[in-house]
Protein backbone atom coordinates (compact mmCIF):
# COMPACT_ATOMS: atom_id res chain seq x y z
CA UNK A 1 0.00 0.00 0.00
CA UNK A 2 1.49 3.29 -1.07
CA UNK A 3 0.02 5.49 1.65
CA UNK A 4 1.42 3.31 4.40
CA UNK A 5 4.20 5.31 6.03
CA UNK A 6 5.11 2.48 8.41
CA UNK A 7 5.16 -1.16 7.34
CA UNK A 8 6.15 -3.95 9.67
CA UNK A 9 6.24 -7.60 8.60
CA UNK A 10 7.08 -10.57 10.82
CA UNK A 11 9.12 -8.41 13.18
CA UNK A 12 10.83 -10.17 16.07
CA UNK A 13 13.35 -9.04 18.64
CA UNK A 14 15.24 -11.11 21.19
CA UNK A 15 17.30 -9.86 24.12
CA UNK A 16 19.84 -11.78 26.15
CA UNK A 17 18.74 -11.39 29.74
CA UNK A 18 20.55 -12.79 32.78
CA UNK A 19 18.67 -13.84 35.89
CA UNK A 20 19.98 -13.95 39.47
CA UNK A 21 18.91 -16.06 42.40
CA UNK A 22 18.55 -14.28 45.76
CA UNK A 23 21.10 -14.45 48.57
CA UNK A 24 24.90 -14.59 48.81
CA UNK A 25 25.12 -17.92 46.96
CA UNK A 26 23.01 -16.56 44.12
CA UNK A 27 25.09 -13.38 43.95
CA UNK A 28 28.38 -15.32 43.78
CA UNK A 29 26.96 -17.67 41.16
CA UNK A 30 25.72 -14.66 39.18
CA UNK A 31 29.16 -13.04 39.40
CA UNK A 32 31.23 -16.07 38.36
CA UNK A 33 28.89 -17.96 36.08
CA UNK A 34 26.21 -15.75 34.65
CA UNK A 35 23.37 -17.59 33.03
CA UNK A 36 21.84 -15.67 30.18
CA UNK A 37 18.72 -16.60 28.35
CA UNK A 38 17.60 -15.29 25.01
CA UNK A 39 14.09 -13.94 25.46
CA UNK A 40 11.93 -13.07 22.49
CA UNK A 41 10.30 -9.79 23.53
CA UNK A 42 8.67 -9.11 20.15
CA UNK A 43 7.19 -12.09 18.34
CA UNK A 44 6.30 -12.03 14.66
CA UNK A 45 4.55 -8.69 14.71
CA UNK A 46 2.76 -7.33 11.61
CA UNK A 47 1.09 -3.96 11.11
CA UNK A 48 0.86 -0.97 8.79
CA UNK A 49 0.28 2.66 9.68
CA UNK A 50 -1.04 5.23 7.24
CA UNK A 51 0.24 8.77 6.89
CA UNK A 52 -1.52 11.11 9.32
CA UNK A 53 -2.85 8.33 11.57
CA UNK A 54 -2.62 8.50 15.36
CA UNK A 55 -2.10 5.01 16.69
CA UNK A 56 -2.00 4.05 20.35
CA UNK A 57 0.09 1.10 21.47
CA UNK A 58 -1.56 -0.57 24.45
CA UNK A 59 -0.04 -3.14 26.72
CA UNK A 60 1.01 -3.86 30.28
CA UNK A 61 4.51 -2.96 31.51
CA UNK A 62 7.06 -5.09 29.68
CA UNK A 63 4.64 -6.06 26.90
CA UNK A 64 7.02 -4.73 24.23
CA UNK A 65 5.44 -1.36 23.28
CA UNK A 66 8.54 0.74 23.87
CA UNK A 67 10.76 -1.83 22.14
CA UNK A 68 8.56 -1.60 19.04
CA UNK A 69 8.75 2.21 19.10
CA UNK A 70 12.52 2.09 19.47
CA UNK A 71 12.86 -0.36 16.59
CA UNK A 72 10.72 1.96 14.45
CA UNK A 73 12.99 4.90 15.40
CA UNK A 74 16.09 2.93 14.44
CA UNK A 75 17.50 2.81 17.96
CA UNK A 76 17.31 -0.96 18.29
CA UNK A 77 18.22 -3.48 15.60
CA UNK A 78 15.44 -6.01 14.93
CA UNK A 79 16.38 -9.70 15.20
CA UNK A 80 14.08 -10.81 12.39
CA UNK A 81 11.52 -9.43 9.96
CA UNK A 82 11.08 -6.60 7.54
CA UNK A 83 10.27 -3.01 8.29
CA UNK A 84 10.10 0.28 6.50
CA UNK A 85 9.48 3.72 7.99
CA UNK A 86 9.01 6.59 5.51
CA UNK A 87 10.63 4.29 2.90
CA UNK A 88 13.79 3.87 4.98
CA UNK A 89 15.27 1.01 6.95
CA UNK A 90 15.21 2.65 10.39
CA UNK A 91 18.28 0.92 11.90
CA UNK A 92 20.50 2.33 9.12
CA UNK A 93 19.78 5.75 10.67
CA UNK A 94 20.27 7.72 7.45
CA UNK A 95 20.33 11.50 8.11
CA UNK A 96 17.34 12.05 5.79
CA UNK A 97 15.35 9.47 7.75
CA UNK A 98 16.30 10.97 11.10
CA UNK A 99 15.15 14.40 9.87
CA UNK A 100 11.67 12.94 9.31
CA UNK A 101 11.14 11.42 12.74
CA UNK A 102 11.23 12.41 16.37
CA UNK A 103 11.10 10.59 19.68
CA UNK A 104 9.68 12.00 22.88
CA UNK A 105 10.07 10.05 26.10
CA UNK A 106 8.11 11.25 29.10
CA UNK A 107 10.70 10.00 31.57
CA UNK A 108 13.87 11.19 29.83
CA UNK A 109 15.03 14.60 28.79
CA UNK A 110 17.38 16.06 26.24
CA UNK A 111 17.32 19.75 27.21
CA UNK A 112 20.49 21.27 28.71
CA UNK A 113 19.69 21.30 32.42
CA UNK A 114 21.46 24.52 33.46
CA UNK A 115 20.46 26.71 30.52
CA UNK A 116 17.14 28.13 29.31
CA UNK A 117 15.35 25.87 26.78
CA UNK A 118 15.92 28.35 23.94
CA UNK A 119 19.66 27.45 23.95
CA UNK A 120 18.82 23.77 23.38
CA UNK A 121 16.38 24.74 20.60
CA UNK A 122 19.08 26.64 18.70
CA UNK A 123 21.49 23.73 19.13
CA UNK A 124 18.89 21.32 17.76
CA UNK A 125 18.18 23.71 14.90
CA UNK A 126 21.87 23.65 13.92
CA UNK A 127 21.93 19.84 14.10
CA UNK A 128 18.90 19.66 11.78
CA UNK A 129 20.41 22.22 9.33
CA UNK A 130 17.79 24.87 10.10
CA UNK A 131 18.87 28.49 9.54
CA UNK A 132 18.67 30.75 12.60
CA UNK A 133 15.99 32.96 11.03
CA UNK A 134 13.79 29.95 10.24
CA UNK A 135 14.48 28.45 13.69
CA UNK A 136 13.33 31.69 15.34
CA UNK A 137 10.07 31.56 13.36
CA UNK A 138 9.42 27.92 14.30
CA UNK A 139 10.25 28.51 17.98
CA UNK A 140 7.85 31.48 18.01
CA UNK A 141 5.05 29.45 16.44
CA UNK A 142 5.48 26.34 18.58
CA UNK A 143 5.94 28.31 21.81
CA UNK A 144 2.71 30.18 21.05
CA UNK A 145 0.89 26.90 20.48
CA UNK A 146 2.36 25.37 23.65
CA UNK A 147 1.96 28.61 25.64
CA UNK A 148 5.55 28.68 26.90
CA UNK A 149 6.78 32.04 25.55
CA UNK A 150 8.02 33.22 28.98
CA UNK A 151 9.58 29.90 29.96
CA UNK A 152 11.92 29.95 26.96
CA UNK A 153 14.36 32.14 28.90
CA UNK A 154 14.28 30.41 32.30
CA UNK A 155 16.89 27.70 33.10
CA UNK A 156 15.40 24.23 32.59
CA UNK A 157 16.16 23.21 36.19
CA UNK A 158 13.82 25.97 37.40
CA UNK A 159 10.86 24.89 35.22
CA UNK A 160 7.96 22.77 36.44
CA UNK A 161 7.56 19.25 35.05
CA UNK A 162 4.73 20.41 32.76
CA UNK A 163 6.73 23.37 31.42
CA UNK A 164 9.74 21.11 30.93
CA UNK A 165 7.70 18.56 29.00
CA UNK A 166 6.32 21.28 26.72
CA UNK A 167 9.88 22.49 26.14
CA UNK A 168 10.98 18.92 25.38
CA UNK A 169 8.17 18.72 22.85
CA UNK A 170 9.28 21.96 21.21
CA UNK A 171 12.90 20.72 21.04
CA UNK A 172 11.70 17.50 19.43
CA UNK A 173 9.46 19.24 16.88
CA UNK A 174 11.69 22.08 15.72
CA UNK A 175 12.64 20.16 12.56
CA UNK A 176 8.97 19.60 11.60
CA UNK A 177 9.05 15.78 11.71
CA UNK A 178 6.47 13.76 9.77
CA UNK A 179 6.44 10.90 12.24
CA UNK A 180 6.24 11.34 16.01
CA UNK A 181 7.06 8.50 18.37
CA UNK A 182 5.74 9.36 21.81
CA UNK A 183 6.60 7.10 24.72
CA UNK A 184 4.39 8.03 27.67
CA UNK A 185 4.55 11.76 26.95
CA UNK A 186 2.20 12.75 29.79
CA UNK A 187 3.96 10.76 32.50
CA UNK A 188 3.87 12.62 35.81
CA UNK A 189 1.98 15.65 34.46
CA UNK A 190 -1.03 17.11 36.26
CA UNK A 191 -4.51 16.89 34.68
CA UNK A 192 -4.37 20.35 33.09
CA UNK A 193 -0.90 19.83 31.67
CA UNK A 194 -1.99 16.45 30.27
CA UNK A 195 -5.04 18.03 28.63
CA UNK A 196 -2.97 20.87 27.12
CA UNK A 197 -0.45 18.43 25.71
CA UNK A 198 -3.19 16.30 24.15
CA UNK A 199 -4.80 19.40 22.67
CA UNK A 200 -1.48 20.44 21.20
CA UNK A 201 -0.89 17.01 19.65
CA UNK A 202 -4.36 17.04 18.09
CA UNK A 203 -3.73 20.46 16.53
CA UNK A 204 -0.22 19.47 15.40
CA UNK A 205 -1.60 16.34 13.74
CA UNK A 206 -4.36 18.30 12.02
CA UNK A 207 -2.06 21.09 10.78
CA UNK A 208 0.88 18.99 9.61
CA UNK A 209 -0.75 15.62 8.85
CA UNK A 210 1.99 14.04 10.94
CA UNK A 211 1.76 10.38 11.86
CA UNK A 212 1.79 9.76 15.61
CA UNK A 213 2.62 6.50 17.38
CA UNK A 214 1.87 6.75 21.06
CA UNK A 215 2.25 4.63 24.15
CA UNK A 216 0.66 5.73 27.39
CA UNK A 217 -0.68 4.35 30.63
CA UNK A 218 -3.08 7.28 30.91
CA UNK A 219 -6.19 6.02 29.15
CA UNK A 220 -7.39 9.55 28.52
CA UNK A 221 -4.38 10.02 26.20
CA UNK A 222 -5.45 6.99 24.19
CA UNK A 223 -9.18 7.68 24.13
CA UNK A 224 -8.89 11.35 23.21
CA UNK A 225 -6.09 11.01 20.64
CA UNK A 226 -6.24 7.57 19.04
CA UNK A 227 -8.97 6.20 16.82
CA UNK A 228 -6.88 3.10 16.25
CA UNK A 229 -5.09 1.00 18.84
CA UNK A 230 -2.65 -1.88 18.66
CA UNK A 231 -2.79 -4.08 21.76
CA UNK A 232 0.36 -5.97 22.66
CA UNK A 233 0.61 -8.84 25.09
CA UNK A 234 3.95 -10.55 25.77
CA UNK A 235 5.37 -9.34 22.46
CA UNK A 236 2.39 -10.40 20.30
CA UNK A 237 -0.32 -8.24 18.79
CA UNK A 238 -3.65 -9.25 20.30
CA UNK A 239 -5.76 -6.57 18.61
CA UNK A 240 -5.24 -4.04 15.83
CA UNK A 241 -8.20 -1.88 14.91
CA UNK A 242 -10.60 0.85 15.96
CA UNK A 243 -10.75 1.67 19.66
CA UNK A 244 -14.60 1.98 19.65
CA UNK A 245 -14.98 -1.46 18.16
CA UNK A 246 -12.64 -2.94 20.74
CA UNK A 247 -14.47 -1.33 23.63
CA UNK A 248 -17.79 -2.66 22.37
CA UNK A 249 -16.37 -6.12 21.84
CA UNK A 250 -14.50 -6.38 25.06
CA UNK A 251 -17.14 -4.89 27.30
CA UNK A 252 -20.49 -6.62 26.84
CA UNK A 253 -21.62 -5.29 30.23
CA UNK A 254 -23.21 -2.16 31.67
CA UNK A 255 -23.15 -0.71 35.15
CA UNK A 256 -26.47 0.28 36.76
CA UNK A 257 -26.42 2.65 39.72
CA UNK A 258 -29.57 2.16 41.76
CA UNK A 259 -30.55 4.57 44.54
CA UNK A 260 -33.03 2.85 46.84
CA UNK A 261 -35.59 4.75 48.91
CA UNK A 262 -34.98 2.76 52.11
CA UNK A 263 -32.10 0.89 53.73
CA UNK A 264 -34.28 -2.20 53.78
CA UNK A 265 -34.68 -2.17 49.97
CA UNK A 266 -30.95 -1.60 49.56
CA UNK A 267 -30.21 -4.59 51.77
CA UNK A 268 -32.67 -6.81 49.94
CA UNK A 269 -31.36 -5.69 46.56
CA UNK A 270 -27.78 -6.48 47.50
CA UNK A 271 -28.86 -9.99 48.50
CA UNK A 272 -30.81 -10.69 45.29
CA UNK A 273 -28.01 -12.41 43.41
CA UNK A 274 -26.81 -9.49 41.24
CA UNK A 275 -23.10 -8.84 40.70
CA UNK A 276 -22.46 -5.96 43.10
CA UNK A 277 -19.72 -3.59 42.00
CA UNK A 278 -20.10 -0.86 44.63
CA UNK A 279 -22.25 -0.36 47.64
CA UNK A 280 -22.69 2.62 49.95
CA UNK A 281 -25.82 2.92 52.13
CA UNK A 282 -28.75 3.33 49.72
CA UNK A 283 -26.62 3.45 46.54
CA UNK A 284 -25.77 0.18 44.84
CA UNK A 285 -23.96 -0.34 41.54
CA UNK A 286 -24.58 -3.65 39.80
CA UNK A 287 -22.97 -5.01 36.62
CA UNK A 288 -25.22 -6.78 34.12
CA UNK A 289 -24.92 -8.17 30.61
CA UNK A 290 -26.01 -5.72 27.91
CA UNK A 291 -28.59 -8.14 26.50
CA UNK A 292 -30.35 -8.54 29.83
CA UNK A 293 -30.92 -4.85 30.59
CA UNK A 294 -34.66 -4.91 29.90
CA UNK A 295 -35.49 -7.97 32.00
CA UNK A 296 -33.21 -6.91 34.87
CA UNK A 297 -34.70 -3.41 35.05
CA UNK A 298 -38.22 -4.82 34.98
CA UNK A 299 -37.37 -7.13 37.87
CA UNK A 300 -35.78 -4.36 39.96
CA UNK A 301 -38.57 -1.82 39.36
CA UNK A 302 -41.26 -4.34 40.24
CA UNK A 303 -39.62 -5.68 43.35
CA UNK A 304 -37.95 -2.66 45.00
CA UNK A 305 -38.82 0.91 45.88
CA UNK A 306 -36.40 2.90 43.74
CA UNK A 307 -35.67 6.63 44.04
CA UNK A 308 -33.39 6.96 41.00
CA UNK A 309 -31.49 4.86 38.50
CA UNK A 310 -28.53 5.42 36.10
CA UNK A 311 -27.21 3.16 33.34
CA UNK A 312 -23.49 3.63 32.58
CA UNK A 313 -20.75 2.10 30.46
CA UNK A 314 -17.95 0.81 32.71
CA UNK A 315 -15.00 3.29 32.85
CA UNK A 316 -12.64 2.98 29.88
CA UNK A 317 -9.65 2.56 32.22
CA UNK A 318 -11.25 -0.53 33.64
CA UNK A 319 -12.00 -2.05 30.24
CA UNK A 320 -8.53 -1.30 28.94
CA UNK A 321 -7.03 -2.63 32.16
CA UNK A 322 -8.70 -5.94 31.34
CA UNK A 323 -7.44 -5.79 27.76
CA UNK A 324 -3.85 -5.48 28.94
CA UNK A 325 -3.87 -8.81 30.73
CA UNK A 326 -5.73 -10.78 28.06
CA UNK A 327 -3.87 -13.03 25.66
CA UNK A 328 -6.71 -13.12 23.14
CA UNK A 329 -9.22 -10.39 22.35
CA UNK B 1 30.66 15.05 6.33
CA UNK B 2 29.62 18.69 6.12
CA UNK B 3 32.58 20.42 7.82
CA UNK B 4 30.86 23.83 7.97
CA UNK B 5 27.87 22.32 9.77
CA UNK B 6 30.11 20.52 12.26
CA UNK B 7 32.13 23.67 13.00
CA UNK B 8 28.89 25.55 13.65
CA UNK B 9 27.61 22.79 15.94
CA UNK B 10 30.92 22.62 17.77
CA UNK B 11 30.87 26.37 18.36
CA UNK B 12 27.40 25.90 19.91
CA UNK B 13 28.70 23.02 22.06
CA UNK B 14 31.47 25.34 23.28
CA UNK B 15 29.08 28.17 23.98
CA UNK B 16 26.47 26.06 25.82
CA UNK B 17 29.12 24.26 27.89
CA UNK B 18 30.84 27.46 28.97
CA UNK B 19 27.48 29.12 29.67
CA UNK B 20 26.46 26.09 31.79
CA UNK B 21 29.73 26.22 33.74
CA UNK B 22 29.37 29.96 34.34
CA UNK B 23 26.09 29.23 36.12
CA UNK B 24 28.22 27.88 38.99
CA UNK B 25 30.94 30.49 39.59
CA UNK B 26 32.33 29.04 42.85
CA UNK B 27 32.72 25.58 41.35
CA UNK B 28 34.65 27.08 38.43
CA UNK B 29 37.02 29.00 40.76
CA UNK B 30 37.64 25.84 42.85
CA UNK B 31 38.41 23.90 39.65
CA UNK B 32 40.96 26.54 38.61
CA UNK B 33 42.65 26.45 42.04
CA UNK B 34 42.75 22.62 41.92
CA UNK B 35 44.44 22.74 38.50
CA UNK B 36 47.19 25.09 39.81
CA UNK B 37 47.74 23.04 42.98
CA UNK B 38 47.93 19.81 40.97
CA UNK B 39 50.73 21.26 38.79
CA UNK B 40 52.65 22.60 41.82
CA UNK B 41 52.37 19.13 43.40
CA UNK B 42 53.69 17.40 40.25
CA UNK B 43 56.73 19.68 39.98
CA UNK B 44 57.41 19.26 43.71
CA UNK B 45 57.36 15.47 43.23
CA UNK B 46 59.81 15.77 40.33
CA UNK B 47 62.23 17.94 42.39
CA UNK B 48 62.17 15.32 45.18
CA UNK B 49 63.20 12.62 42.68
CA UNK B 50 66.04 14.75 41.31
CA UNK B 51 67.35 15.72 44.77
CA UNK B 52 69.04 12.33 45.03
CA UNK B 53 70.01 11.72 41.42
CA UNK B 54 71.10 13.71 38.35
CA UNK B 55 68.97 11.81 35.93
CA UNK B 56 66.06 9.38 35.66
CA UNK B 57 66.32 6.93 32.75
CA UNK B 58 68.93 9.18 31.10
CA UNK B 59 66.80 12.34 31.40
CA UNK B 60 68.05 15.28 33.51
CA UNK B 61 65.72 17.60 35.46
CA UNK B 62 65.43 20.20 32.68
CA UNK B 63 64.53 17.50 30.14
CA UNK B 64 62.15 15.77 32.54
CA UNK B 65 60.39 19.10 32.91
CA UNK B 66 59.48 18.83 29.19
CA UNK B 67 57.68 15.56 29.92
CA UNK B 68 55.91 17.31 32.78
CA UNK B 69 54.84 20.07 30.34
CA UNK B 70 53.52 17.57 27.78
CA UNK B 71 51.80 15.61 30.57
CA UNK B 72 50.18 18.82 31.88
CA UNK B 73 48.83 19.67 28.41
CA UNK B 74 47.46 16.13 27.96
CA UNK B 75 45.99 16.13 31.43
CA UNK B 76 44.38 19.51 30.64
CA UNK B 77 42.89 18.08 27.44
CA UNK B 78 41.67 15.05 29.42
CA UNK B 79 40.02 17.30 31.98
CA UNK B 80 38.59 19.69 29.38
CA UNK B 81 37.18 17.22 26.86
CA UNK B 82 37.60 13.53 27.68
CA UNK B 83 36.49 13.53 31.30
CA UNK B 84 33.21 15.46 30.92
CA UNK B 85 32.22 13.61 27.73
CA UNK B 86 33.61 10.11 27.79
CA UNK B 87 32.58 9.37 31.37
CA UNK B 88 29.07 10.48 30.33
CA UNK B 89 28.90 7.66 27.76
CA UNK B 90 28.47 5.20 30.62
CA UNK B 91 25.63 7.34 31.98
CA UNK B 92 24.04 7.73 28.52
CA UNK B 93 23.99 3.96 28.07
CA UNK B 94 22.84 3.07 31.58
CA UNK B 95 20.02 5.60 31.55
CA UNK B 96 19.11 5.25 27.88
CA UNK B 97 19.66 8.93 27.01
CA UNK B 98 21.92 7.78 24.18
CA UNK B 99 18.59 7.47 22.33
CA UNK B 100 18.49 11.25 21.94
CA UNK B 101 21.97 11.23 20.38
CA UNK B 102 21.26 8.37 18.01
CA UNK B 103 18.06 9.84 16.59
CA UNK B 104 19.80 13.05 15.57
CA UNK B 105 21.20 13.50 12.04
CA UNK B 106 24.73 13.96 13.33
CA UNK B 107 27.76 11.71 13.79
CA UNK B 108 27.09 10.06 17.16
CA UNK B 109 30.79 9.71 18.02
CA UNK B 110 31.32 13.42 17.37
CA UNK B 111 28.31 14.33 19.49
CA UNK B 112 29.14 12.24 22.54
CA UNK B 113 32.86 13.01 22.42
CA UNK B 114 32.63 16.77 22.13
CA UNK B 115 29.26 17.88 23.51
CA UNK B 116 30.67 19.23 26.79
CA UNK B 117 33.80 20.98 27.90
CA UNK B 118 35.11 21.79 31.38
CA UNK B 119 36.78 25.21 31.03
CA UNK B 120 38.96 24.69 34.14
CA UNK B 121 41.09 22.28 32.07
CA UNK B 122 42.06 25.23 29.81
CA UNK B 123 44.23 26.56 32.60
CA UNK B 124 46.23 23.32 32.71
CA UNK B 125 46.70 23.46 28.93
CA UNK B 126 47.97 27.05 29.19
CA UNK B 127 50.25 26.18 32.13
CA UNK B 128 51.57 23.19 30.15
CA UNK B 129 52.47 25.42 27.19
CA UNK B 130 54.05 28.03 29.52
CA UNK B 131 56.16 25.25 31.05
CA UNK B 132 57.22 24.13 27.55
CA UNK B 133 58.24 27.71 26.64
CA UNK B 134 60.30 27.81 29.83
CA UNK B 135 61.87 24.48 28.83
CA UNK B 136 62.83 25.96 25.44
CA UNK B 137 64.97 28.55 27.21
CA UNK B 138 66.53 26.26 29.85
CA UNK B 139 67.27 23.49 27.34
CA UNK B 140 68.48 26.04 24.73
CA UNK B 141 66.26 24.65 21.99
CA UNK B 142 66.27 26.20 18.51
CA UNK B 143 62.78 26.75 17.21
CA UNK B 144 62.03 26.37 13.51
CA UNK B 145 58.99 25.43 11.44
CA UNK B 146 59.99 21.77 11.10
CA UNK B 147 60.46 21.51 14.87
CA UNK B 148 57.07 23.08 15.54
CA UNK B 149 55.36 20.85 12.96
CA UNK B 150 56.84 17.67 14.45
CA UNK B 151 56.07 18.75 18.01
CA UNK B 152 52.45 19.53 17.21
CA UNK B 153 52.03 16.38 15.09
CA UNK B 154 53.30 14.05 17.82
CA UNK B 155 51.31 15.91 20.47
CA UNK B 156 48.17 15.60 18.32
CA UNK B 157 48.85 11.87 17.83
CA UNK B 158 49.22 11.46 21.59
CA UNK B 159 45.84 13.13 22.11
CA UNK B 160 44.30 10.81 19.48
CA UNK B 161 45.77 7.68 21.14
CA UNK B 162 44.59 8.73 24.58
CA UNK B 163 41.12 9.61 23.28
CA UNK B 164 40.77 6.38 21.31
CA UNK B 165 41.82 4.24 24.28
CA UNK B 166 39.33 5.95 26.53
CA UNK B 167 36.60 5.80 23.93
CA UNK B 168 37.22 2.08 23.30
CA UNK B 169 36.87 1.30 26.99
CA UNK B 170 33.73 3.45 27.31
CA UNK B 171 32.18 1.73 24.28
CA UNK B 172 32.30 -1.64 26.03
CA UNK B 173 29.61 -0.20 28.34
CA UNK B 174 27.11 -1.23 25.65
CA UNK B 175 27.70 -4.85 26.74
CA UNK B 176 28.96 -4.49 30.30
CA UNK B 177 26.80 -1.46 31.27
CA UNK B 178 29.18 -0.29 34.00
CA UNK B 179 32.88 0.29 33.21
CA UNK B 180 33.73 3.26 35.45
CA UNK B 181 36.63 1.32 36.96
CA UNK B 182 38.31 0.66 33.62
CA UNK B 183 38.36 4.37 32.75
CA UNK B 184 39.62 5.15 36.27
CA UNK B 185 42.48 2.68 35.77
CA UNK B 186 43.29 4.41 32.50
CA UNK B 187 43.45 7.75 34.33
CA UNK B 188 45.77 6.24 36.93
CA UNK B 189 48.03 4.95 34.17
CA UNK B 190 48.15 8.47 32.74
CA UNK B 191 50.11 9.50 35.86
CA UNK B 192 52.85 7.14 34.67
CA UNK B 193 53.21 9.42 31.65
CA UNK B 194 54.97 11.96 33.89
CA UNK B 195 58.13 9.87 33.77
CA UNK B 196 60.30 9.01 30.75
CA UNK B 197 59.66 5.60 29.22
CA UNK B 198 63.36 4.73 29.62
CA UNK B 199 63.05 5.01 33.41
CA UNK B 200 60.99 1.79 33.49
CA UNK B 201 62.24 -1.81 33.33
CA UNK B 202 62.22 -3.52 29.91
CA UNK B 203 59.03 -5.49 30.56
CA UNK B 204 57.17 -2.41 31.83
CA UNK B 205 58.41 -0.45 28.82
CA UNK B 206 56.89 -3.07 26.52
CA UNK B 207 53.65 -3.03 28.54
CA UNK B 208 53.32 0.77 28.55
CA UNK B 209 54.30 1.04 24.87
CA UNK B 210 52.17 -1.66 23.32
CA UNK B 211 49.33 -2.70 25.57
CA UNK B 212 48.59 0.62 27.21
CA UNK B 213 50.69 3.17 25.33
CA UNK B 214 50.48 5.79 28.06
CA UNK B 215 54.17 6.46 28.72
CA UNK B 216 54.74 6.40 24.98
CA UNK B 217 52.28 9.25 24.41
CA UNK B 218 54.26 11.68 26.58
CA UNK B 219 57.76 10.36 25.89
CA UNK B 220 57.78 10.66 22.07
CA UNK B 221 56.52 14.30 21.91
CA UNK B 222 59.04 15.14 24.66
CA UNK B 223 61.88 13.48 22.72
CA UNK B 224 60.88 15.47 19.64
CA UNK B 225 60.91 18.60 21.79
CA UNK B 226 64.45 18.11 23.03
CA UNK B 227 65.65 16.82 19.64
CA UNK B 228 66.45 13.21 20.47
CA UNK B 229 63.50 11.46 18.79
CA UNK B 230 64.16 8.86 16.11
CA UNK B 231 62.23 9.02 12.83
CA UNK B 232 60.91 5.49 13.35
CA UNK B 233 59.47 6.52 16.74
CA UNK B 234 57.59 9.45 15.20
CA UNK B 235 56.30 7.30 12.32
CA UNK B 236 55.34 4.58 14.79
CA UNK B 237 53.32 7.03 16.88
CA UNK B 238 51.50 8.38 13.80
CA UNK B 239 50.63 4.82 12.68
CA UNK B 240 49.51 3.79 16.19
CA UNK B 241 47.33 6.92 16.47
CA UNK B 242 45.71 6.22 13.08
CA UNK B 243 45.06 2.58 13.93
CA UNK B 244 43.67 3.36 17.38
CA UNK B 245 41.32 6.02 16.01
CA UNK B 246 40.01 3.83 13.19
CA UNK B 247 39.55 0.87 15.55
CA UNK B 248 37.71 3.04 18.11
CA UNK B 249 35.36 4.32 15.41
CA UNK B 250 34.67 0.90 13.86
CA UNK B 251 34.19 -0.59 17.31
CA UNK B 252 31.65 2.11 18.23
CA UNK B 253 29.50 1.44 15.16
CA UNK B 254 29.80 -2.30 15.71
CA UNK B 255 28.78 -1.91 19.37
CA UNK B 256 25.72 0.17 18.46
CA UNK B 257 24.24 -2.91 16.79
CA UNK B 258 24.04 -4.40 20.28
CA UNK B 259 22.60 -1.29 21.93
CA UNK B 260 19.37 -2.26 23.64
CA UNK B 261 18.50 1.14 25.17
CA UNK B 262 17.17 1.32 28.71
CA UNK B 263 13.64 0.33 29.65
CA UNK B 264 11.09 3.07 30.08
Amino acid sequence: MEDNIIQVTNLSKSFDISSKEPGVKGTLKHFFKRETKSIEVIKNVNFQIKKGEIVGFLGANGAGKTTILKILCGLIYPSKGKLSVADYLPYKRRPNFLKKITLIMGQKQQLIWDLPPIESFYLNAAIYDIEKFEAKKRIKKLSDMLEIEKELYIPVRKLSLGQRMKSELLAALIHKPNILFLDEPTLGLDINAQRNLRKFLQIYNKETDATICLTSHYMKDITSLCKRVICIHEGCITYDGKLDKLLKRISPVKDILIICKTDKDAKELSNSGFIIKNKSQKEITITIKKDSIKSTLKKILNKFDIEDLYINEPPVDEIIGNILIKKKL
Amino acid sequence: MNIKKYIKIYSLFLYTSIASELEYKTNLIIDFITAILSLVGSIFLLTIFFQNTDNIGGWNFEQALVIQGIYTILNGITNTWFNPNLTEIVKHIREGTLDFVLIKPIDSQFFISLKKIAPSGFLEIIIGFVLLFYCISINQININLGFLFLCLTTLFCSIVILYSLWFLISTTTIWFVKTWNATEVLRSFLYIGRFPLSSFSFSLRIFFSIFIPIAFITTIPSEVFIGIAQIWEISFEIIVAGIFFIVSRKFWFFALKYYTSASS
